[in-house]
């Protein structure tokens, strides 16, 4: 159904978000403006940018975890019907946001229940749908764990056990479990160390070409961009200056901030 | 202890049932809507009342607003009539109502309880009053007040589950033994107060009006007569009620909700009804347990009760029973021969 409903979309080349003018003020300060762009299914886009560039409001203004000064974000619903975000009530949106959607935060504390075991963790979102077997949500965690590389023996330990790159792995699984079509990512490598960061981010593209994600991937590190987006988006100051395909933008920036920032990186 | 009633009013002069109409009249107002949508926590005005919190303070101004005078109350604590928190309420409103009182959960019109619902089958003219120390069943799950009444308002319960999930892949078996979480008329999930989930099933489908009242949360919340309530479990793990090996050693009662009283230091034990008014009633009308008095000729031997230990179940922040102090005999009860030996 969901790979069907893919690939009709695809077919159709029709966005799965869309935003439009999304702007966001902090009072008088400015956090994001006017930003438009669209996500078509099966699609990694990066967001870049240096600290306090507005990438992370602009993930939070996507996902609707904040509200917008102006502007609007629409998404294709499962039954093909692009919806203004703003106009669906409370509890459609926080459906859509346990069912078709996954967030993964930096910090996996702030997306995992820490106090829960790692099955819990997964099963959540499950019986959020309406699972009531036991076994069967047992069954699809321990899955789950599996195609995350943690081991199976793990899953009644809590997450506080965890090292951190096994807590993002686990964040990740308990995102993916109910096949959500559109991910958030919020420098989902960040503080974890190099050889951890490269498993991590094999990990999440085999994971999205497998389940066809689209996926919108905030990230200081243009390293991360490169391997995991096929399409980059550049901010500074609130706006985005440059967009374009990953390679086009990393190989031959446009504008002088963008070449600064790709210059500045060592091997990227 | 047994029915009286004081025609008189006391020396010092109490509005009727302590609180002053206007707040009984508030009160009533949450209650009625507490009625009107079942198992949903409506906040209220709380007052300060002269007992400390986790004592029963919410239960203790659910019954002052529900309190008439030509009602017979019953107060019973861990199902006991005579520990120290069911004596002092019962105590509080036969002096500031001067309403008779009573320890038959039959003769009783009103009853507030803490931690058991009695053995007896409660009809409709019968109302039960519970004291609640933390109305929220998703509070140890959420601690955000405004997340949980959302999770409420839009009927998200799946974390509910998630609880369970992990007392299973803990225990191998649900186990939650009291306060066990329950959905009330297909709809709102309630936390049945800290009663054993040996009681949840007594709550369906029950012809008694059932009010909840928690003092330090300032919720009240309410079980209308007749409404369904499902305890929630997993389709291969369901609701499971306890059981117990032996029936109750005094009165030889099976099906009904033991407590476990030591008996000394070598490991004696004896299991004995926790509802002290079932079991009184049941001795009286001649069941003999292994352990009980044999009948004597004095007439009435009714043993006084043993004190139980609460076990198995840790208290949860709400009012200290006291538990060592051996229970006296109901009045007008023969002194029971054993009675120092069982209560030592």
């Amino acid at each position: 159904m969901t790979d069907q409903a893919n690939q009709a979309l695809a077919a159709a080349d029709a966005p799965l978000l869309v935003s439009e003018g999304l702007s966001k003020n902090y009072g008088a300060r400015i956090g994001c403006r006017d930003v438009s762009l669209d996500i078509y299914p099966g699609e990694v886009l990066a967001v870049v940018g240096e600290s306090g560039s507005g990438k992370s409001t602009l993930l939070g203004l996507l996902s609707t975890e904040l509200a917008a000064s102006a502007g609007r974000v629409s998404y294709r619903m499962r039954d093909g019907v692009l919806r203004d975000l703003a106009s669906l009530g409370a509890a459609e949106r926080r459906l859509l946001m346990r069912t078709d959607w996954g967030l993964i935060r930096q910090n996996p504390a702030d997306g995992l229940r820490m106090a829960v075991s790692a099955g819990g963790n997964v099963g959540e979102r499950l019986m959020a749908v309406g699972w009531r077997h036991y076994g069967n949500i047992r069954r699809e965690a321990t899955d789950w764990l599996g195609r995350v590389e943690i081991a199976a023996d793990r899953i009644d330990d809590d997450p506080r056990s965890f090292s951190g790159g096994m807590r993002q792995r686990l964040q990740i699984a308990r995102n993916l479990v109910t096949k959500p079509r559109l991910v958030f990512m919020d420098e989902p490598t960040g503080g974890l160390d190099v050889s951890v960061q490269a498993r991590l981010l094999d990990l999440i593209r085999g994971l999205v070409s497998e389940m066809g994600l689209a996926v919108v991937i905030v990230t200081h590190d243009l390293a991360v961009a490169r391997l995991l987006s096929h399409r980059m988006v550049v901010m500074r100051h609130g706006r985005v200056i440059e967009t374009g395909l990953t390679d086009q933008v990393l190989d031959d920036p446009r504008e002088p901030y963008t070449q600064l920032l790709v210059s500045s990186v060592l091997a990227a | 202890m047994t029915s009286q009633h004081t025609g008189e009013m006391p020396a010092i002069s109490y509005n009727f049932a302590y609180l002053d109409e206007q707040t009984k009249r508030m009160i009533r107002r949450a209650i009625l809507k507490a009625i009107a949508i079942p198992g949903y926590q409506v906040p209220f005005a709380a007052r300060e009342m002269p007992m400390p919190y986790g004592w029963g303070t919410g239960g203790v101004q659910v019954t002052a607003a529900v309190l008439g005078p030509d009602d017979v109350l019953k107060v019973i604590d861990q199902g006991a009539d005579d520990t120290t928190n069911a004596v002092a309420i019962r105590g509080f409103f036969e002096k500031t109502a001067g309403v008779a009182t009573t320890t038959a959960t039959t003769e009783a019109t009103l009853i507030q309880t803490r931690h058991r619902i009695p053995e007896t089958k409660l009809s409709e003219n019968q109302i039960l009053v519970y004291q609640v120390p933390i109305p929220e069943p998703l509070r140890f799950l959420e601690p955000r007040e405004t997340e949980t009444r959302q999770l409420h308002a839009l009927e998200e319960y799946g974390l509910m589950h998630v609880k369970l999930y992990e007392d299973i892949a803990r225990h191998g078996h649900i186990a939650t033994t009291y306060a066990y979480p329950v959905e009330v008329a297909g709809r709102y999930v309630m936390d049945p107060s800290p009663i054993p989930k040996f009681d949840n099933p007594k709550m369906d489908d029950c012809p008694a009006l059932q009010l909840f009242g928690a003092g330090r949360e300032k919720r009240i919340y309410a079980i209308p007569p007749y409404t369904t309530v499902r305890s929630l479990d997993f389709e291969d793990h369901p609701f499971k009620v306890q059981r117990f090996a032996k029936p109750c050693a005094l009165c030889a009662a099976t099906g009904v909700y033991l407590d476990e009283v030591i008996l000394d230091d070598r490991g004696g034990r004896m299991f004995v009804c926790s509802d002290t008014d079932y079991c009184n009633a049941r001795q009286a009308e001649g069941h003999r347990g292994e352990m009980a008095a044999p009948v004597s000729s004095s007439g009435g031997a009714v043993l006084p009760h043993p004190t139980p230990l609460p076990h198995g179940e840790r208290e949860q922040g709400d009012a200290p029973s006291l538990t060592l102090t051996a229970r006296g005999a109901p009045e007008g009860a023969g002194e029971g021969p054993f009675g120092a030996e069982i209560a030592s």
